[in-house]
C-alpha cells in the first residue's frame, strides 16, 4: 500500500500507524450523554468499500491523515490532514 | 448414510471407492425453518449439530454465501488452546477443548485433533511474571499450566534460539500440555455431514442479501435463492458481521474487520511437536502432519474485508521466525493467505439473543475463532433454543461495552487492530 | 562424454568441467549445467520419491514447475531441503541428496504404501483413526499414537537445527517499469521502456536473459533466436537507465504495486564472497509492470504418467537446445498440440531417436507434419498412451483413441522407449496477475486461464496474455513497453521471426482414462480417481478439491496440476470448466527463502537501544535487563553476590545514604505553547494549569473507557512550556495519543508535542545524603530546601554541563532527577559518582528500584496493567471534579466501580520465603494449594527495609482486605504459603523522609 501524504509525498505503508475510523464524533468533553460517549468509544461503521479513517505519518511528518480507502480493494481514494487547518496554504503558514 | 471407520475404508477400497456418497446433501431450500443460520462456517454448522443433538430441534437451514467452509475455519493456523489470563475466558475456552477431546468421536471424522501443546516463550522477568499469572490462572480454573526453565525448552523445541546473546533471550516458557492442533478443514465438513445426518439443511451458494421483518422483528431472510422464513435468525458471519447486520439496518456495531495473514513452509519431516510462540513480538508456529510450518503472526492493522495482506507484515513476521528459529531461514515459504478478522473492542467474542428480536449473533471472535468452534456452537445453540445464555457464555454479552464490564485479555482498551 | 550428452550446441561451457556429489556419488557436468541437466547428462532418472505413496520419480520438468525432482543441498554446514533440482545451478563441489525415501532411493521401504493404494485415497484420514471410545486410547490418544507414525512418512527433505550462518539483505527499490521475464517479449518490452528514458528493471529469474529464445530454436531478426536474445541483453545491459536483475523471481504482487522480489546472489557459488548476500528481498515500488512472465506447460493424465522417464516435452526441448542433454535415447511423444512436435525435431537433432509421437488428435497441422518428418516418424494420430511399464520407464502402451468421445479402442501395444515427453498445451503463467486481483477468464480455445482484466497498474505481453508464438511475443512486448511509457510511437523494429506456424491451439483432452493410477498433482500423489472420488463426496468447488485431495498444495504449488485437476472435476460434474472456477494465486509466486525476507532481522531482530551511560554500567559489571528496547542495569552485582543480595544492598545503602540509578530511558515530551496547560488538563486526570513555572506534579492519565493508561511527573518549565515524562514502555504510546489529540480532536488548540526521550540524559539521585552530592558537585544554582523544595526544579550546572535538576523521588527517599544533555551524559553520571564517594554512593539497578517502589507502593506496567482504573489503584484523589478530563466521561460505569474489581493491597510472607509475581491470591486453599483465586501478585521483593518479603497485589476488595490472611498459590512455581494482606504503603506511609 502506498499513502500519498500530503506532506511528504507517496510513501510505503510501513511509515504509517493506522488510527482507525474518522467518522467518529468526540462530544463536548464536558457531555454526559453516556450514548454519545458509548457509541464514539466502541461503534464503527465498518463498510466493505470506502472507509473515512485516520493514519499518522508516524515515520515522517507524523502529522494525522485522513484518508479514504476501499476496504475491499485497498485502493486509496483521497488523502488529507486531519488537521483541517494544514489543507489550506495560510493554515499550513 | 455410512458411519466412517477403518472397515468401511476397507469395504470401499475393494470395492474400488466407487460406493461413497457424499458427505452432506445439497438440498434446495425450503420455505420455512425453525432456525435458519446465516454464515456456513465452523461456528455456524456447529451451532446448528448442537441444535439438533442436544436441543432435538431439526429444522434447520445454514445458509452459506460460497462453499462451506469457505471463511475462517479453512484458513486459519489450526491452533487449539484455552492459555487464558482471565477466568470467563479461560471457563468458555477449556469447555472448549474438553469438547475437542472428545470431537471425532462425536462426529465420526477426524478432526485430527493432536494435543501436542502450545508452549509460549517470556523473554523477560517481567513477561515471565505476566505469564506466570496466566498459567496460574489456568489451573485455578481447571485447566493446565506448566512452567518450563530454559533447559527444559530446549529439550522439548529443538531449535530455539536459547542463547544468551539472542535480542530476547528465553528466560521460560509456559506450557500447556492439552492444547494442540487439528485439521481445520475437517472440523466444518465434521460438523456439516453430523448436523445433516440429523437432518439439517446445509445450503451452500445462498447469500443472504436482506432480513424479513415484521415491526422490528426478525421473521426470515430474503437470499440469492429466495426469501427463507424462519422463527429464529442466528448470525455466526465472522469476518462480514457488519455487513450482515447493516443488511438489518444496524449501522454501527463494535467490531471491525482486519486482514490476517497466515503462512506455511515447504514440507519437511517431524521439526516441531508443539505449539510454539514468540514473546519478542507476536508468533505462533506449529508443524501439520503433513510437514509444513504453519505460522502467524499480528494483523496487518487496518480495517479490510480483502482477504490479502502487505509485505511490511510478511517481513516483519519472517524477522520473528528467524529470532525465534534461526535455522528457518534455510526453509522456504510456501504460500500466504489472508483471512478477515472480526476484531471486537475488548478481544472477546459476543454470542448473544438480540440485538434485534428474532436474532441471535455470534460473533467478535478476533483471531481465536477456530479453538473456539464447539464451545462457540454449543452455548449460541443453548441461547438460541433457550432464549437465554449458557453460563459459559453468559459474560459474552453485547452489553458489555457499554456497562464496563469488559473482557480485556490484552489489557489494551478500545482498539480493535491492538487485541 | 556419456551417451545423454550431445557432442555440440546447448549453452553449456564443455571446457569447465564440474565436480558435485548426488546421494553421496560423484559426478561430473559443465558450467551452465543444472543438476537436473547433469545428472540426466549421466543417464541419471531416478531422483526423487513421491509424498504418499513413496513411488520413485524422475525429472519432470526444466524449471521451477518441478513437482518430482526435489533434492536437498548441503551447504554453509546446514541443509537446505525440497530445492527442485530443475534450479540449482552447479558448482565444484555441490552436495545433494535425495529426499523421503528410506533406506535409500533405490529401495524404499515405505512404497509398500502403494500396495494398500485404495486405502489411502483421499480424505481416507478423515474416515478413521478415531480409536476406542473407552479404555487407556480413547479420547485423541489412539489419533496421536497413529499421528506419530503418519508424520514421520510424510513431510519431504529433513531440514536441520543448525543456525544458518549466511547474511541476508533487502534492497529498496523505484522504478518506473518493472518488466517481470526476460523472454522476448519482456525483452522487446524492456528496449521500448528504456528507449523512451523511462528507468527500467527487468527481472528474470533464470541465469541467462532469453527465456524461450534459448530453447526454441527459432530465428529472430535472422539471427539465432538465443544470439537475439544476447544481443539485446547486452544492448540493456549498456544502458544507464536499466537494472537487469538476473536469478530474480519476482514472487509478489501487493497493494499500490509494490512488487516483491528474491534475487538469488551467490547460491550458483561454491561459497559466498565476504560481504554478499545469499539472497537479497527487493521490495519494488514500480510505476507500471510489464508482466511478460511466459506460459507453464501442462501434462496429460494417464496411467503410468509419473514414471521416471517422462517428462513434458518443452522440458525435453530445452534439455536438449539448452544444455546439450538427452533425457533418454529412444524417446516416445504423446500430446494434444503441435509444441511437442518442435520438441521431437529438438530431440532428433541432439541425437535421440524419436520411437513413435502419439496425437490424441485426429488430424494434425502441415508444421506439426513437418517437424514430424524431421524427427523421422510418422505420428500415430488418434492414438494415446494408456500405461508405462518399467522402474525407469522401458515401454509406453498405446492405443486408439477417440478425441471427441475420449473413449479407447483396439488392443493396447507396446513401444520400447526409454523416455516419454509429453505435452497437454500451455497455461499462461498468470498468477502475479491474479495476486494482483481480479479472477483469471478461461479461454476454451487455448484451454488455458487467461489473465484477468488489471486492478493496478501493469500491462501484459508474450504467452502471459495467451499469445503463444515468439512473433506475437515481439509485438506484445512492444506494446507492452509502450503502454508503460505512455509514449505514442514505438522507437524499436520489431525483428522478422522464423519459426514453424505452428496451430497454438490445443484438444480439449486432458486425460487418458484407462486402468491404473493416473496422477494429476505428482508431488501429492493425487490421482484422477482421487479427484473423482471428492466428486462422489460432494468436495465439488475447487477450493473443496483442493483442500479434500491435496490438489496443487505442494511445493510445485500445482502448477502442472492446477488445470488438468479442474478439467477432470468438471468432467465428473458435467459442467464446462469455466463454470467449475479456478483457486485465486497468491504470494509467493514460487517458495522462496524465510531467510530472505527476514534480511536485516536476522541475527537483529529488532534495534538495541542504550542509555548514554550504558558503557559505564557494562564496566560496572552491571546484568543488564531488557526493558522495551532499552538494555537497563538490573543489578550491580559484586562477585559472589545473588541477584537478592545485590538488589538488596543497593536498596539499603539508598535507604541509608545515597545511590544513583539511569533514568535516562523515561519518556520525554516536550510540550509547548499558548494552550499547553489547558490541554494537560485534558490529558491528566488531575489540574496542571495551576502548577507553577518552576514546579513538576505527579500526573496520572487515562483512556477514553476510563482505565488508566500511564502516570508521570510533568514540570512547569515555563509558562507556555513543560516537560512531561512517561514510563519507559509507554513513551511512544503517550506520544501518539497526544499527537492525536493535537491533531483530531482539538486542532484548534496551540500546543506542539516534541520526542526528545532521546535528547535528555537522566539520573536519579536517591538517599538522606543526596542533597549532600548534588551540594559537592552542583555550580550555579543552590539547591537547599529552599531553593529546591519538594517538586521545585532548578537549573545550573555539573562539572560544567548544564543541568536541570527536580526534586521528585520514586523510592520515598530525599530525591532528584538530574537531567542533561544525552552527549553530557556520562560526565554527568561521573561527575555524581566522584562527588557521591565520600558518602559511598551506590549505583542501582532496576531489582532494587523495584524494591524501593513496592515499599512504597508506587504503582508501574504491572499493576497500571490496561485493566485497572484510578479507583482499583486507589488513586481516586487524583480524579479532578473540577473539569473533564480524557476517561472522565466513562471511568465511573457499573463495570469499573463493581464490588468485584481486583484493587491494589500490599502482601506480606508469613513463611519467610519469597512472594513471585503473577503467583495467585485464593482464600482458601485445597490439599494442591489451589482455590478460588481472589486476585494475584503483581510485584514482588525483599524488603531491606522490613527485613520481610512482600509484594504489591491486585484482589477482589482491596482495602477491605487489610489485615486479613490468605494464602499464596503459584501451582506453576510449586510455591504455596500464608500472606497478610496490607496496606501497599509499606514503609514511611506519612512521607516524611522525602522531605528530609
Amino acid at each position: 500500500m502506498l499513502i500519498p501524504c500530503p506532506h511528504c509525498g507517496p510513501r510505503d505503508l510501513a511509515e504509517f500507524s493506522y488510527q482507525g475510523d474518522a467518522t467518529r464524533v468526540r462530544p463536548d468533553p464536558a457531555s454526559t450523554d453516556m450514548k454519545a460517549w458509548y457509541d464514539y468509544v466502541y461503534n464503527r461503521p465498518n463498510p466493505s468499500g470506502p472507509h473515512r479513517e485516520y493514519w499518522q505519518h508516524s515515520g515522517g511528518c507524523r502529522a494525522h491523515l485522513v484518508v479514504v480507502r476501499d476496504t475491499l480493494s485497498h485502493e486509496i481514494i483521497s488523502v488529507a490532514f486531519a488537521h483541517a487547518g494544514l489543507n489550506t496554504a495560510e493554515g499550513r503558514q | 448414510m455410512a458411519e466412517y471407520s477403518a472397515l468401511s475404508l476397507l469395504k470401499n477400497a475393494l470395492s474400488g471407492n466407487k460406493d461413497w456418497k457424499p458427505a452432506w446433501r445439497k438440498p434446495e431450500p425450503k420455505p420455512s425453518y425453525d432456525v435458519i443460520i446465516v454464515g456456513g462456517g465452523g461456528h455456524g454448522l456447529a451451532t446448528a449439530y448442537y441444535l439438533a443433538k442436544e436441543h432435538g430441534i431439526t429444522n434447520v437451514a445454514v445458509l452459506e454465501k460460497g462453499w462451506l467452509g469457505s471463511g475462517n475455519i479453512g484458513r486459519n493456523t489450526t491452533i487449539v488452546r484455552s492459555n487464558y489470563l482471565l477466568p470467563e475466558s479461560i471457563r468458555f475456552y477449556d469447555f472448549s477443548v474438553r469438547l475437542w477431546e472428545n470431537l471425532s468421536h462425536e462426529l465420526n471424522y477426524n478432526v485430527m485433533f493432536s494435543q501436542r501443546g502450545i508452549l509460549n516463550l517470556a523473554h523477560s522477568p517481567a513477561q515471565a511474571d505476566e505469564y506466570i499469572r496466566r498459567g496460574n490462572a489456568m489451573c485455578h480454573g481447571g485447566g493446565d499450566g506448566v512452567w518450563l526453565t530454559p533447559e527444559e525448552i530446549a529439550r522439548k523445541v529443538p531449535g530455539v534460539d536459547l542463547s544468551a546473546s539472542a535480542r530476547f533471550p528465553v528466560v521460560g516458557g509456559l506450557l500447556q500440555p492439552r492444547a494442540g492442533t487439528a485439521r481445520h478443514d475437517a472440523v466444518a465438513w465434521g460438523y456439516a455431514r453430523a448436523a445433516d445426518r440429523l437432518g439439517v439443511d446445509i445450503i451452500e451458494n445462498c447469500e443472504v442479501t436482506g432480513f424479513l421483518r415484521e415491526g422490528d422483528t426478525i421473521i426470515g431472510v430474503t437470499s440469492m435463492r429466495g426469501e427463507i422464513r424462519a422463527r429464529k435468525v442466528a448470525i455466526a458471519v465472522a469476518g462480514s458481521t457488519s455487513r450482515v447486520l447493516r443488511l438489518a439496518g444496524i449501522e454501527r456495531f463494535p467490531i471491525e474487520s482486519h486482514v490476517l495473514q497466515a503462512f506455511v513452509s515447504e514440507s519437511i519431516k517431524p521439526y516441531l511437536d508443539c505449539v510454539v510462540t514468540f514473546g519478542g513480538g507476536h508468533l505462533y508456529m506449529s508443524q501439520s502432519d503433513k510437514g509444513g510450518l504453519v505460522f502467524g503472526g499480528d494483523l496487518d492493522g487496518y480495517n479490510s474485508y480483502a482477504q490479502r495482506g502487505n509485505l511490511p507484515l510478511v517481513e516483519e513476521v519472517m524477522g520473528e521466525m528467524v529470532a525465534m528459529f534461526p535455522a528457518v531461514a534455510r526453509l522456504r515459504l510456501l504460500r500466504s493467505w489472508g483471512g478477515v478478522m472480526d476484531m471486537s473492542m475488548d478481544g472477546s467474542p459476543i454470542i448473544t439473543k438480540g440485538p434485534l428480536p428474532g436474532m441471535y449473533l455470534n460473533c467478535g471472535w478476533c483471531y481465536g475463532g477456530f479453538k473456539a468452534t464447539p464451545a462457540s456452537g454449543f452455548s449460541f445453540a443453548w441461547t438460541i433454543a433457550k432464549d437465554e445464555p449458557h453460563a459459559i457464555n453468559a459474560p459474552f454479552t453485547l452489553s458489555r461495552f457499554e456497562r464496563g464490564a469488559v473482557i480485556d485479555e490484552k489489557g489494551v482498551g478500545p482498539t480493535p487492530k491492538l487485541h | 562424454m556419456s551417451a545423454r550428452r550431445a557432442t555440440g550446441g546447448g549453452l553449456i561451457d564443455r571446457s569447465q568441467p564440474i565436480r558435485f556429489t548426488f546421494d553421496g556419488k560423484t559426478y561430473t557436468g559443465y558450467a551452465g549445467d543444472t543438476l537436473a541437466s547433469a545428472l540426466l547428462a549421466n543417464g541419471v532418472t531416478l531422483v526423487g520419491r513421491s509424498f504418499k505413496y513413496h513411488r520413485p520419480r524422475g525429472i519432470f520438468t526444466a524449471g521451477i514447475d518441478e513437482p518430482n525432482a526435489l533434492v536437498t543441498v548441503l551447504k554453509d554446514g546446514v541443509r537446505e531441503p525440497n530445492i527442485p533440482a530443475t534450479g540449482i545451478e552447479i558448482y565444484d563441489g555441490l552436495t545433494a541428496e535425495s529426499q523421503n525415501r528410506f533406506p535409500s532411493l533405490e529401495f524404499d521401504l515405505a512404497a509398500v504404501n502403494q500396495l494398500a493404494g485404495p486405502l489411502f485415497s483421499a480424505g481416507f484420514y478423515y474416515k478413521t483413526f478415531m480409536g476406542p471410545v473407552i479404555g487407556p486410547l480413547k479420547g485423541t490418544r489412539f489419533w496421536m499414537f497413529c499421528e506419530h507414525f503418519i508424520r514421520r512418512a510424510a513431510g519431504l527433505g529433513r531440514a536441520g537445527y543448525e543456525k544458518d550462518p549466511v547474511r541476508y539483505e533487502k534492497m529498496n527499490a523505484f522504478c518506473d517499469v518493472l518488466v517481470v521475464g526476460a523472454g522476448p517479449a519482456g525483452l522487446m518490452a524492456a528496449t521500448e521502456a528504456a528507449k523512451a528514458g523511462k528507468r527500467v528493471i527487468l527481472a528474470e529469474q533464470d541465469p541467462r536473459l532469453g527465456g524461450s529464445a534459448n530453447w526454441s530454436g527459432e530465428e529472430i531478426g535472422g539471427k539465432k533466436a538465443t544470439e537475439w536474445a544476447e544481443v539485446k541483453a547486452a544492448e540493456l545491459t549498456a544502458l544507464d537507465n536499466v537494472q537487469i536483475l538476473t536469478r530474480t523471481t519476482v514472487w509478489g504482487y501487493y497493494d499500490g504495486n509494490n512488487l516483491a522480489a528474491i534475487e538469488r546472489v551467490t547460491d550458483h557459488l561454491p561459497a559466498a564472497p565476504i560481504g554478499v548476500p545469499r539472497h537479497r528481498h527487493w521490495s519494488i515500488r514500480a510505476g507500471t509492470v510489464v508482466l511478460a512472465t511466459g506460459a507453464l506447460e501442462r501434462p496429460l493424465v494417464f496411467p503410468g504418467n509419473d514414471r521416471p522417464g517422462v517428462m513434458l516435452a518443452g522440458a525435453a526441448e530445452r534439455y536438449a537446445r539448452e544444455f546439450g542433454v538427452l533425457p533418454g535415447e529412444k524417446i516416445a511423444v504423446f500430446t494434444n498440440n503441435d509444441s511437442a512436435y518442435r520438441a521431437a525435431a529438438a530431440l532428433k537433432e541432439a541425437g535421440a531417436a524419436i520411437v513413435a509421437i502419439i496425437d490424441v488428435r485426429p488430424e494434425i497441422s502441415p508444421a506439426a507434419r513437418a517437424l514430424a518428418e524431421q524427427a523421422g516418424i510418422a505420428p500415430l494420430t488418434g492414438h494415446a498412451v494408456t500405461d508405462t511399464v518399467g522402474k525407469r520407464l522401458t515401454k509406453v502402451m498405446v492405443q486408439h483413441f477417440d478425441a471427441a468421445t475420449g473413449r479407447l479402442s483396439g488392443d493396447p501395444r507396446p513401444i520400447e522407449a526409454d523416455c516419454l515427453v509429453v505435452s497437454g498445451g500451455w497455461s499462461p503463467a498468470i498468477h502475479l496477475a491474479s495476486q494482483a486481483g481480479g479472477a483469471p477468464v478461461w479461454d476454451g480455445k487455448l484451454q488455458a486461464f487467461l489473465p484477468p482484466e488489471p486492478n493496478q497498474k501493469w500491462v501484459g505481453a508474450g504467452a502471459f496474455t495467451g499469445a503463444l508464438t515468439t512473433a506475437e511475443a515481439l509485438s506484445t512486448g512492444r506494446d507492452a513497453g509502450l503502454k508503460a511509457t505512455g509514449k505514442k510511437a514505438s522507437r524499436v523494429k520489431l525483428p522478422e521471426v522464423a519459426a514453424p506456424a505452428l496451430d497454438p491451439f490445443p484438444a480439449a483432452v486432458f486425460e487418458i482414462k484407462a486402468k491404473g493410477k493416473a496422477f494429476v498433482d505428482l508431488q501429492h500423489d493425487v490421482t484422477a480417481d482421487d479427484v473423482r472420488l471428492a466428486h462422489r463426496e460432494g468436495f465439488v468447488s475447487v477450493e473443496h478439491l483442493k483442500r479434500y485431495t491435496t490438489l496443487g498444495m505442494a511445493t510445485d504449488q500445482g502448477k502442472t496440476s492446477n488445470v488438468p485437476g479442474l478439467a477432470i472435476m468438471a468432467d465428473a460434474r458435467g459442467l464446462p470448466i469455466e463454470k467449475v472456477g479456478t483457486t485465486r494465486f497468491r504470494p509467493p509466486f514460487s517458495p522462496i527463502s524465510i531467510g530472505s525476507l527476514a534480511a536485516e532481522r536476522h541475527w537483529r531482530f529488532k534495534p538495541d537501544r542504550l542509555t548514554p551511560m550504558h558503557d559505564w554500567h557494562v564496566k560496572r559489571r552491571a546484568r543488564m535487563m531488557e526493558a522495551g528496547l532499552w538494555h537497563r542495569p538490573m543489578i550491580y552485582g559484586e562477585p559472589g553476590e545473588t541477584v537478592e543480595q545485590a538488589y538488596a544492598r543497593e536498596a539499603a545503602a539508598v535507604r541509608r545514604s545515597v545511590g544513583i540509578c539511569d533514568v535516562s530511558t523515561l519518556g520525554k515530551i516536550a510540550v509547548k505553547g499558548p494552550d499547553a496547560a489547558g490541554f494537560l488538563d485534558h490529558v491528566y486526570t488531575n489540574v496542571f494549569s495551576t502548577l507553577p513555572v518552576g514546579k513538576a506534579r505527579y500526573g496520572l492519565m487515562l483512556r477514553e473507557d476510563g482505565i488508566a493508561f500511564d502516570d508521570g511527573t510533568t514540570w512547569r518549565l515555563g509558562e507556555h512550556e513543560f516537560l512531561m515524562t512517561t514510563t519507559t514502555a509507554n513513551a511512544g504510546k503517550v506520544m501518539q495519543h497526544l499527537e492525536y489529540y493535537l491533531d483530531v480532536v482539538w486542532p484548534q488548540l496551540k500546543v506542539h508535542v516534541t520526542s526528545v526521550t532521546d535528547q535528555w540524559a537522566g539520573a536519579a539521585v536517591a538517599g538522606p545524603n543526596a542533597r549532600k552530592v548534588l551540594q559537592a558537585c552542583v555550580t550555579g544554582t543552590a539547591v537547599d530546601n529552599e531553593t529546591l523544595p519538594h517538586m521545585g526544579i532548578v537549573h545550573g550546572e555539573i562539572a560544567g554541563a548544564p543541568v536541570m535538576i527536580c526534586r521528585l523521588s520514586f523510592s520515598g527517599e530525599l530525591a532528584y532527577e538530574v537531567y542533561c544533555g544525552a552527549g553530557h551524559g556520562r560526565h554527568v553520571w561521573e561527575a555524581l559518582m566522584a562527588a557521591g564517594e565520600p558518602f559511598g554512593i551506590t549505583p542501582y539497578g532496576l531489582e532494587a528500584l523495584g524494591a524501593l517502589r513496592i515499599e512504597k507502593g508506587h504503582v508501574t506496567g504491572a499493576e497500571i496493567d490496561g485493566r485497572t482504573t484510578a479507583r482499583d489503584l486507589y488513586l481516586d484523589w487524583m480524579l479532578s471534579k473540577k473539569k473533564p478530563f480524557i476517561g472522565s466521561a466513562l471511568m465511573d460505569r457499573e463495570g469499573q466501580i463493581d464490588w468485584s474489581r481486583l484493587r491494589l493491597v500490599g502482601v506480606i510472607s508469613l513463611d519467610g520465603r519469597p512472594l513471585g509475581g503473577g503467583a495467585h491470591i485464593v482464600e482458601k486453599a485445597d490439599g494442591n494449594g489451589l482455590g478460588t483465586s481472589i486476585g494475584h501478585v503483581t510485584a514482588s521483593c525483599y524488603s531491606p527495609a522490613l527485613q520481610k518479603y512482600i509484594g504489591l497485589a491486585l484482589v477482589r476488595g482491596g482495602k477491605a482486605r487489610h489485615g486479613t490472611r490468605a494464602f499464596l498459590s503459584d501451582p506453576l512455581r510449586k510455591r504455596f504459603g500464608q500472606v497478610e494482606i496490607v496496606s501497599h504503603h509499606f514503609f514511611d506511609p506519612e512521607g516524611k523522609r522525602l522531605h528530609g
